[in-house]
């Protein structure tokens, strides 16, 4: 799992090779809760950094996925789309968003570790 | 996150209950209340619709209103027949305003031929004393802080209630009793705020965990919170006084007209003597430039509440005032004020949500059919 990087939004991007996977924390869907609707972008879209990506709905709230650098979307998990229950029942599994293909291969460098993370999402 | 606010916050009698039972505490009218427990709305809300929910709604006011004349001088406030009420009949009622609008909705319940049991929003309950203060002069007005209130909803909610407390089997829909539960005193309504049959249970602050605690051993039951409480109201067309009413709008634009008593409209036995009879009658009379109704979503996005409703040519039509996810449904609901002229069910307009459209249709309410027990 070494090749898990996190946000402090709680936003998670797996790298393999130079496609990485995006999605939400298992934190950031228990705070959701029930999730009913995820709209993912389009494959092939250029998303600049800090741009919505996706957007997220739950029964009470509303959130988003935005990217701390820039991508190009190569594939989404339309499985989501379909049955987004999927986001709180595996969300750092079959409950992804998508694959970018980063423009900079060191963009996760900044990003958090594992250990980082779950340190500042106790915090 | 709002934790100041939360810190600040009013606790209810249930407050360590809920947080012993996983309560996620949220700043609601002043009070910190569980929006869910660990089960999640969608699981919450279910549960209610199959078998036996248990709402804390302790949070909201409960007044008693008594004298000689009450009922009469109640009818200044309320367009309803309150001199009409049987003994522990009750009838849900908004309190208008000068201009016709609405101060807040309520439950009346008559407890004697001159006292009168009110339960009232959290957040409108100071405004509300105010309001009965200056309005009921000799009246004596008492907010009876030191009672709790306890909802139990759902299909098997008669079953339970009434192994426990057997004079309550006879109750039918907005009738309540004064009985015993677990040994302590309550007053019981089978009344709610789900669209399912249920029952509402005023009982002392001080007796109100021991009741929960009781009720929570029965396996049919389970605590519900506020999420799932706001999507059951919503499926069961029944409208969220802040949201979907308030001061700015009248009880004929919210369609909320069945609530004025037959006997209240014009050419009735007792037509008018409430405040803004006037405003209200000639919007009955000619109609309304804005009309509350439900709508259904094309697509699964959440259309929720403040987001504008346009039509076919862009202009804005209207505006969302409640909307979201009906998990028993299994679609996007909400409800909206729309201009004079689109508020016909089948009408199909569309929501703007994050700038793009989202095509609605309105739609009859309840989105659920109300089970409510008639006998």
């Amino acid at each position: 799992m070494s090749n898990v990087k996190y946000t402090k939004s709680h936003e998670w991007f797996r790298a393999e090779g130079d496609l990485v996977t995006v999605g939400i924390t298992d934190f950031a869907q228990s705070q959701l809760g029930d999730v009913v609707f995820v709209e993912l972008p389009e494959a092939e879209r250029a998303l600049e950094a800090d741009e919505e990506a996706a957007v997220i709905e739950s029964v009470k709230a509303a959130g988003d996925i935005s990217l701390p650098f820039a991508a190009t979307v190569v594939e989404v998990n339309s499985a989501v789309e379909e049955t987004p229950e999927l986001v709180n029942e595996d969300p750092e599994g079959e409950g992804w968003f998508f694959r970018v293909r980063l423009e900079e291969a060191s963009a996760l460098d900044t990003l958090m570790s594992a250990e980082e993370y779950a340190e500042q999402a106790e915090g | 996150m709002a934790q100041n606010a939360l810190k600040d916050s009013l606790k209810t009698p249930l407050y360590d209950l809920h947080v012993e039972l996983g309560g996620k505490m949220v700043p609601f009218a002043g009070y910190a209340m569980p929006v869910q427990y660990a089960a999640g709305i969608v699981r919450e809300h279910q549960h209610t619709r199959d078998a036996i929910g248990i709402f804390d709604v302790s949070h909201m006011g409960q007044m008693l209103v008594s004298g000689e004349g009450v009922a009469e001088a109640l009818e200044a406030l309320l367009p309803i027949d309150v001199e009409g009420l049987g003994i522990n009949q009750q009838c849900y009622s908004v309190l208008t305003t000068e201009s016709g609008g609405i101060l807040d909705d309520l439950i009346v319940t008559r407890w004697a031929e001159n006292a009168f049991f009110l339960v009232v929003n959290a957040a409108t309950s100071a405004g509300d004393l105010a309001h009965l203060q200056n309005h009921l002069r000799g009246c004596d007005i008492r907010v009876l802080g030191q009672r709790a209130l306890l909802a139990v909803q759902g299909p098997k909610a008669g079953e339970l209630i009434g192994e426990l407390a057997p004079d309550t089997r006879a109750l039918t829909f907005m009738h309540g009793v004064h009985t015993k539960l677990f040994d302590y005193d309550c007053y019981i309504t089978r009344s709610g705020y789900t669209g399912e049959d249920g029952f509402e249970i005023s009982v002392a602050d001080t007796a109100v965990e021991a009741v929960t605690r009781e009720l929570l051993k029965d396996p049919r039951t389970a605590m519900i919170g506020l999420g799932a409480r706001d999507t059951l109201r919503l499926e069961a067309g029944l409208c969220l006084y802040g949201n979907d009413m308030d001061r700015t709008t009248s009880p004929i634009e919210a369609g909320l007209q069945w609530s004025i008593a037959r006997s209240r409209r014009a050419g009735g036995d007792k037509a008018g003597g409430f405040l803004g009879a006037e405003t209200i009658f000639a919007q009955m009379e000619e109609g309304v430039s804005r009309k509350r109704v439900g709508f259904t979503v094309v697509g699964k996005v959440p259309v929720r509440a403040g987001a504008d409703v346009i039509d076919e040519a862009g202009n804005i039509v209207g505006k969302v005032t409640s909307g979201g996810f009906g998990p028993t449904l299994g679609a996007s609901i909400g409800m909206a004020y729309l201009d004079r002229g689109y508020e016909k069910v089948g009408t199909d307009l569309y929501a703007l949500v994050r700038g793009k459209q989202v095509a609605i249709t309105v739609a009859k309410t309840p989105f659920v059919r109300q089970r409510y027990y008639r006998g």
